[in-house]
């Protein structure tokens, strides 16, 4: 039942002088949602580039059972308005069949765009193209990116039930990144909390109440979540660098924060 | 075959023929320059054919060879320089495409016993066309032509989205250097219609005038031939009846095109 699809181990991204990733750990299996939650700048695109193949690690194993299909849902599609674009075409385009394709546009309810131009449709309606075109190849690992970016309030929320239930449908496993974070803390099983490193992982309930967690968000996030705040080991400057805090009383807390 | 010979030996008709061969690969070739905002890059890579040029004169080699090779060799350094990105891309393009063609012509400077017209290089010289040039223009576009179809879902694809086409498995960056190849191809024999500093016309204006009309990428490179045709072939017509340049007079046959279809058709819901 849980075969795993992806693991990273020490996995770390440089380019040039700038450590972007660093020493990520993570498994997904079959039927996980992982969702990387983290600041703008926190490496989280990085890490998942690196996880579909698109971006090389420079420290670390990447490691994919062999012969998976991933299907990729990009931060949003910069569409050259210059080239004439139909969805059904669009779809077409993954080299599967329409009966396939017409299927999957129906599970993330855009069948009726079908014959419309990908230029037309709003925020929505593409990021349920784009999810309609990754589910179309089948894929074993959904791997998505921030995708309830530029969709209402409500959207996001059947957004985020739409991937849930496409995973119990068809029990792949699913890697995200989002910002929402109330709608990841109902609807994730894993949660990785990056900035640049893991700073904290675990089930969503222990790890609003991470330290790592309530640094990286602030304590108001952290409370709003219905959590209680506590201190943290160490903090951020500017450019993400570590700093240790003067007063190191927190060190008993028991936490899976990753020491530094 | 009397017919044929009658026709080839006449300038206007080889003129002609040689013409619309160019547009039929610049027609397809030209809506990857419009998708792919490569306009300028074009432009570098036809700057330096007048490189090519002066190394075919200096190593006694086909034109057409020299000037294929000295675009794909630039089309490499920009890969490679592009890559290190300390300057933005469209200053290294710049300084290539100036540069490449100020070395050119200093270089043609420097052969006294070559006699060259320079105005054929920059500007075309069509009506000099010769067989043996319509053998490299129709060669070159049947090689062209068939990688295009050939391998068109993935140049499409990774037109569309790079990383997405990666992720389903398309070798998207093999893909840019064919596509480069068959540029340096078509820019070699494009040169012959309408000379270095036109060539981006031919490829862009057929491309961007098609995007009115069509509703699809397929009908896009269509539409882009039929218009590069009509271009080349008003082009010509114009040039015979009223002594202007060749290669010029199809550019501005071109932009009438233009300009006619964005005026009168609105933008399509596609």
């Amino acid at each position: 039942m849980t075969e795993a699809l992806v693991k990273l181990s020490g996995a770390g991204v440089s380019f040039r002088d700038t450590q972007v990733v660093s020493n990520v750990d993570l498994t997904v299996s079959r039927g996980d949602i992982l969702t990387i939650i983290g600041p703008n700048g926190a490496g989280k695109t990085t890490l998942i580039k690196a996880i579909i193949g698109v971006q090389g690690l420079t420290a670390g194993k990447l490691w994919r059972k062999p012969g998976i299909t991933i299907g990729y849902v990009p931060q949003s599609l910069h569409l050259q308005s210059a080239l004439p674009l139909s969805v059904r075409r669009f779809m077409l385009m993954t080299g599967e069949n329409w009966r396939d394709c017409e299927k999957a546009l129906t599970d993330t309810g855009v069948a009726h765009l079908a014959k419309a131009s990908i230029h037309r449709l709003s925020g929505g309606e593409m990021q349920r193209l784009l999810i309609a075109r990754a589910l179309a190849r089948q894929p074993d690992l959904l791997v998505l990116d921030e995708p309830a970016q530029g969709v209402d309030i409500n959207g996001q929320a059947s957004l985020y039930e739409l991937i849930r239930s496409l995973r119990d449908r068809l029990q792949c496993g699913v890697i995200m990144i989002s910002h929402d974070l109330h709608l990841v803390m109902a609807a994730t099983d894993q949660v990785i909390c990056l900035n640049h490193h893991v700073c904290c992982s675990g089930y969503p309930e222990d790890i609003s109440r991470d330290p790592g967690f309530v640094e990286v968000f602030g304590a108001q996030v952290a409370d709003s979540l219905a959590i209680y705040h506590h201190r943290h080991t160490h903090e951020h400057d500017l450019d993400g660098r570590v700093i240790p805090t003067q007063t190191g009383e927190n060190q008993d807390k028991a936490s899976r924060h990753a020491p530094h | 075959m009397l017919l044929i010979d009658q026709i080839l030996g006449d300038f206007f008709w080889r003129a002609l023929i040689g013409g619309l061969g160019v547009a039929l690969v610049a027609g397809p070739l030209g809506c990857f320059v419009v998708w792919r905002r490569m306009a300028y890059f074009g432009d570098t890579l036809a700057h330096s054919a007048l490189l090519g040029v002066a190394f075919g004169f200096l190593l006694q080699l086909p034109l057409n060879l020299t000037i294929a090779a000295t675009c794909i060799v630039i089309a490499l350094a920009l890969v490679v320089l592009s890559r290190n990105q300390s300057l933005a891309t469209d200053t290294l393009l710049g300084i290539l495409a100036h540069s490449s063609l100020a070395v050119g012509l200093v270089a043609l400077s420097f052969m006294p016993d070559v006699r060259v017209d320079l105005n054929a290089y920059l500007f075309g010289d069509l009506l000099a066309m010769r067989q043996s040039d319509l053998i490299w223009i129709y060669g070159g576009a049947a090689i062209v032509l068939a990688m295009l179809f050939g391998l068109w879902r993935g140049l499409l694809m990774s037109t569309i989205h790079e990383e997405l086409a990666k992720v389903e498995g398309i070798p998207v960056e093999r893909l840019r250097l064919v596509l480069m190849l068959m540029f340096s191809l078509v820019i070699a024999v494009a040169m012959k219609i309408v000379g270095v500093l036109l060539i981006t016309a031919l490829l862009i204006i057929p491309a961007a005038t098609a995007r009115r009309l069509a509703r699809s990428p397929e009908q896009m490179v269509a539409w882009a031939m039929v218009i590069g045709m009509i271009a080349v072939t008003g082009g010509l017509s114009a040039s015979w009846h009223f002594n202007s340049p060749a290669g010029p007079s199809i550019v501005v046959a071109a932009f009438a095109l233009f300009t006619l279809v964005y005026s009168l058709l609105r933008p399509q819901r596609s």
